[in-house]
Parts: C-alpha cells; structure tokens; sequence
C-alpha cells in the first residue's frame, strides 16, 4: 500500500512591530534574543526615514545571528494625503514594510488605497481617531493594504479603557474579516518581559474575536506576506508584477 | 451528568524573584477574574496540579470549553506578586502524563 505523505509546513512566526531603540545596542540584542528565544523567526524594527543602509545591515546581522530573519520598517505619520505621497515616493524604495499612522479620515483613506502601503495603524487610545470603519475596509481591500493591531496596551491597560479598547478592535476585526483585509498582530512592545510567544499573542486576538487559526494566521502568513512581497519588488530582478529577470547577456 | 473535559497546561513563570504558590495562582486568578469577571472565572474550574518553584513551572487544570479563555487571560498577566513577570505556555494536553512528555520533548 502506498503510503500517504502529509506534508507539514512550519508556520514561520513574525513580529513585525518591536519598539525599540536601536542606537541602545544592548537593549537592542536582549529584545533580539528574547524574540528569538520565544519562537520568532522575522522581527521588524520601525526605524527613522533617514536610516542609513548600514545601520539596516548591522541590524539584519545582530538578528541573523540570533537565527532570526530582519526586516526593516518606516511608521509614516503624515498629516495631509500630500504629505504622505511624498514621503511614500521618497521612502517605499527604502524599507521592506512601510506603516502609516492614520492620525487624521483623508490621510486614512488615502492609505487604504494607496498600493505602496503595507500596513495600516491606528491611534490605540483615541477611539474617535480609530478610522478603520467599512469604507476605509472596502479600499483596503482593493489595495495591499493591511490591518495592524498592536497588543501592548492590551497589557498595559486595565479597566475601561481596555474594555473600550477591546470593543473597538472585535468591530475592527469584524469589518477586516467581512472585507477579507488581512489583520496583522504585532507586539508593539519595548520591555523584554512583555513579550510574549507568538501563540500567546494569538491567545491574546481571541480576545478581540480572532478564531485559532485567523489568530495564527495574524501572527505568521499575514506579515511573512508584506515583506516576501517587498522584497520581491525591491530586488533588482523585478520587472513589475508578475515579470522578473531571469537572465540577461548576449546568450539570451 | 455529561462528564466534563479537562485541559493540562504547563507553565513556566519568568520573574526576577521567585513566587510562591499562593503568589503564582493568585495572579492566575486575578487575570482570568480582570478579564471576564468573576462568572467567567467560575467557568474555567482552574486548579493548581504542580509548582516546581525551583525551575518555577507550573501545572494547571482548566476546562476544555474555557481553554482559550485561560490562555488568554494568562498571556495579559504580568505581574506576579508586584514583581514584573510573564507566565508563559509550556504544552497543553488532556493527561497530565502526555504533558509531562510534551515538555520533555521541548526541553
């Protein structure tokens, strides 16, 4: 009898918002370590525009020797739409993941639709600035837009906010399911004692309404996606979607 | 009756000091109570089994229907006893003998 081969693939577990320094390298290494230890295999540091190469590079191999993959991410915080095409065209070439900070309706639905973004974040504690409402899910989902949810005033809060907080985002995770935006759950955190396992994070998404496996899908495939896709686009061989160099020469 | 399902976690409790039982269960109870009051906290039947305070882990039993309701509740703990801390997930199993194995298996 033939034997059946099931073939398991290994969920490759991402954090793509850890809040760090990084010109305190010790920090920097502990929270690395940590990450690794935890079962992580990409983080994301949002660093500043002006970033150079370099410091990406000593980054990426710090978290390579960790054994854990790098992907270097810009948190966008524009105030008019204009501002953020310009800093889209000036930045997308630059960083893997590209975050925008809706702090304001115009500039949020620019982003939804806006191809070039990678994540969309919202103010955490000002609900009236929480613009992730069907609309804004509707041009999301026509772009590559994704919804990121951060956890860290999931552990930091406690009372009604958090009960407030927590309303908002079972909505939000509603209306990104309805609309089939992706959901991205990220840490957001500083502190190496606040961070958890990945599992632990999508133990946390069931609080917000998140079955098991759109959980895990939130902590692994649905960042794994952003930054396979970036970097894609941002190697030299990429022609446009779809159409990549293969070989080039005078024996083509 | 219909017999009721159980669930075995063992956890490992990152802290800088080393809390007691009593300390470790408390802040077990008293996230599961923050989270969804004292009604849900009466659902989950959480025991302690086991606290190895040396290598500071934990065994507990819940009930299969509240599982992810105690997981999330011991990922929002951090504190325990004042004391900055973590409780982190181990190995989840229905006996406390393939628990056993699963965190050898781990470690």
């Amino acid at each position: 009898m033939q034997k059946r081969r099931v073939a398991t693939m290994k969920r490759v577990f991402a954090d793509l918002h850890l809040g760090l320094n990084v010109k305190d390298h010790a920090a920097t290494l502990r929270m690395i370590n940590k990450a690794a230890t935890l079962g992580y295999r990409l983080v994301a540091v949002p660093l500043a525009p002006e970033t150079h190469a370099d410091e990406i590079a000593k980054l990426r191999a710090v978290c390579n020797e960790a054994g854990i993959d790098f992907a270097s991410r810009v948190d966008l915080r524009p105030r008019t739409q204009n501002e953020l095409m310009h800093q889209l065209r000036r930045l997308r070439r630059k960083f893997e993941a590209v975050c925008v900070k809706c702090e304001n309706k115009a500039v949020a639905r620019q982003a939804a639709k806006d191809r070039r973004v990678d994540l969309l974040n919202f103010p955490l504690l000002d609900f009236r600035k929480r613009f992730f409402d069907r609309a804004e899910a509707e041009l999301a989902s026509n772009s590559l837009a994704a919804l990121e949810i951060d956890v860290k005033p999931l552990l930091v809060l406690e009372g009604p906010v958090r009960v407030r907080l927590l309303s908002s985002l079972r909505r939000e995770a509603a209306i990104a399911r309805d609309f089939q935006v992706p959901i991205v759950v990220s840490s957001g955190l500083a502190k190496e004692m606040l961070l958890r396992k990945p599992r632990e994070m999508a133990a946390l998404a069931f609080l917000f309404g998140l079955d098991e496996a759109s959980a895990l899908e939130a902590v692994s495939q649905s960042a794994g996606a952003i930054v396979k896709r970036n970097r894609e686009k941002l190697s030299a061989k990429f022609v446009a979607p779809g159409i990549r160099l293969i070989k080039e020469g005078k024996d083509c | 009756m219909k017999r009721v399902k159980r669930r075995y976690l063992a956890l490992q409790v990152d802290s800088d000091g080393v809390p007691s039982r009593k300390e470790v269960m408390d802040a077990v109870w008293g996230a599961v109570t923050r989270l969804y009051g004292e009604h849900g906290a009466s659902l989950t039947r959480l025991a302690l089994i086991d606290y190895d305070m040396e290598k500071k882990t934990a065994v507990i039993r819940t009930s299969l229907a509240t599982l992810d309701l105690v997981r999330a509740s011991l990922a929002s703990i951090t504190s325990v006893a004042d004391r900055e801390a973590a409780v982190h997930v181990l190995a989840v199993s229905g006996t406390i003998k393939a628990l056993h194995q699963k965190t050898r298996q781990q470690l």
